[in-house]
């Protein structure tokens, strides 16, 4: 009955979005020229960096290119999904209008979190997916269900940590009320997810993994479609992951006790 | 008459400082957010890939930590806010006013740059307590010039972003094209490796293009790596001339077909 009611919400979410985005078209088609160049951009980069070496922290130039695709794939579901929403947070929260998302008889997290969709970000997933099942063919990868089912699992947990870091930094508008550079600050760190973790000196690769945990976002999923991680790794992905979503849950239960609306 | 446009430039400047110092947090978060170019320093020098460029892990230091203070003094945001005014119908009464609008916007960003120093300066001495081998004092002229060209870098992108700005009269969106324009300054500005290390066949036409001046021409000279100085700095000002011109066109011929918005 309840998860009924909250899918026909969603349903009704998505055509309203879709509708409002379809109507500037000509944006679709630059956002697809948009992803596309920026894909080429940083395989241009790995390019350089590879020019001289074959080899950097014992990842291949081809092996590189998984987290690339990965990285593509996450980056389209954090501009769909995370993205519109959160911009969205922002705003309900500096204009007071947070209230009438309260007075709902729905979820808040859930009608805040999902209430947008922006259908740009889907090039975004096409993009990765191909470039991801071209790297199968460079790599010779031979897959498994074993393989799929821990990639898919692997790839869920990252979609969590992803949106749970969104998320937790949004909720803190309810203080900051400006919060729209932190997110920027998030943004430039999770850059960084296009490399392989490996890479980094000892003391960012800590910090990558324990303040923001980029190597689970995107270097462990490339590690298990190699093959080449062992299995506490994605435990230990499974288990950061749910933490993060408890915590964002929490912390923004918590977050409303301090709301105190805006304007009159 | 001279005096008045200057007074009213002047406390122009002095609002939009006081205006800029109200949101330090914000500002601090984004000298933060600029920290991408320590990120790839850790790349390239970790796995001694600059050895190959013949860039010394000493002088590579130095070019991204001068690359992160010209992209510091260089960043615009014209687009986002001038769509902004735009849509909720703010431009209107700014396009009567005795004063081009995009000065208050380039006032705007003067008065942010001059905020955000002293955060820039506290993330360099943080650098450098953790790179103490890669201190060095540029001589004066250099710091000079790099301060010239860093301004130059800052007129090309500023001006750009303000032709894609004046978009905003014919489409709601001007701020996805902008989108389409960062892409290239990300990866072929020297923000994230220096263009002495991009391949031969981008190397042939890179310097035809405005991107190399944006970040890794003032990042050269102010690190002290070897860079042809008085040709770049020609061609920064010819890019500024160029698109300034384009942009009073674009501003002209949208003026006529502005339609305003909001109340």
């Amino acid at each position: 009955m309840n998860i009924k009611k909250y899918l026909k919400v969603y349903y009704y979410f998505n055509y309203s979005s879709f509708s409002i985005e379809l109507e500037y078209k000509i944006n679709l088609f630059i956002d697809l020229v948009t992803s596309i160049l920026g894909l080429i951009g940083s395989v241009f980069l790995l390019s350089i960096f590879f020019s001289n070496t074959n080899e950097i922290a014992g990842w291949t130039f081809n092996q590189a290119l998984i987290i690339q695709g990965i990285y593509t794939i996450l980056n389209g579901v954090t501009n769909t999904w995370f993205n519109p929403n959160l911009k969205e947070i922002v705003k309900h929260i500096r204009e007071g209008t947070l209230d009438y998302v309260l007075l709902k008889p729905i979820d808040s997290q859930f009608w805040i979190s999902f209430n947008k969709i922006a259908p740009t970000g889907l090039i975004e997933i096409v993009l990765g997916v191909f470039v991801l099942s071209y790297c199968f063919y460079l790599n010779d990868i031979s897959f498994s269900i074993s393989s799929l089912i821990f990639l898919i699992i692997t790839l869920i947990c990252s979609v969590s940590i992803l949106y749970s870091l969104w998320f937790l930094i949004s909720t803190t508008t309810i203080w900051f009320v400006k919060t729209w550079n932190a997110t920027e600050v998030l943004r430039s760190f999770l850059y960084m997810g296009r490399f392989p973790m490996d890479s980094f000196s000892l003391s960012l690769r800590i910090f990558f993994s324990t303040v923001i945990p980029i190597t689970f976002i995107t270097t462990i999923p490339s590690e298990v479609l190699l093959g080449l991680s062992p299995e506490w790794k994605i435990i230990l992905e499974v288990f950061v992951a749910t933490t993060f979503l408890i915590i964002s849950r929490r912390f923004w239960k918590f977050a409303l006790r301090f709301y105190t609306s805006a304007s009159s | 008459m001279k005096n008045l446009s200057l007074y009213k430039l002047s406390t122009l400047f002095k609002t939009q400082y006081a205006n800029m110092l109200e949101y330090r947090a914000e500002i601090a978060l984004w000298a933060i957010s600029g920290v991408i170019p320590f990120f790839m320093l850790n790349i390239w020098t970790n796995n001694g890939l600059n050895e190959s460029i013949n860039i010394s892990n000493v002088m590579l230091s130095r070019y991204f930590l001068s690359a992160f203070f010209v992209r510091q003094f260089s960043v615009v945001w014209v687009v986002f806010t001038f769509e902004e005014d735009a849509l909720l119908g703010r431009v209107s009464p700014y396009i009567i006013q005795p004063l081009h609008p995009f000065i208050r916007y380039f006032a705007q960003h003067i008065a942010e740059q001059i905020t955000r120093f002293p955060f820039a300066l506290f993330i360099a001495i943080l650098f450098f307590i953790f790179n103490p081998q890669s201190v060095w004092i540029p001589s004066l002229l250099t710091i000079i010039i790099s301060i010239f060209s860093t301004f130059f870098s800052f007129l090309i992108q500023f001006l750009m972003q303000s032709i894609i700005a004046s978009f905003c009269f014919w489409t709601e969106k001007a701020s996805s094209i902008e989108k389409l324009l960062f892409i290239p300054t990300l990866f072929l500005s020297g923000l994230l490796a220096p263009v002495a290390s991009f391949p031969y066949y981008v190397k042939t036409w890179i310097y035809f293009t405005p991107f190399p001046y944006l970040i890794d021409f003032p990042a050269t000279i102010l690190s002290g790596n070897q860079t042809k100085i008085i040709e770049g700095i020609l061609m920064q000002l010819l890019w500024i001339i160029l698109f300034f011109f384009i942009f009073n066109k674009v501003w002209k011929s949208g003026t006529k077909k502005f339609t305003a918005m909001g109340l």
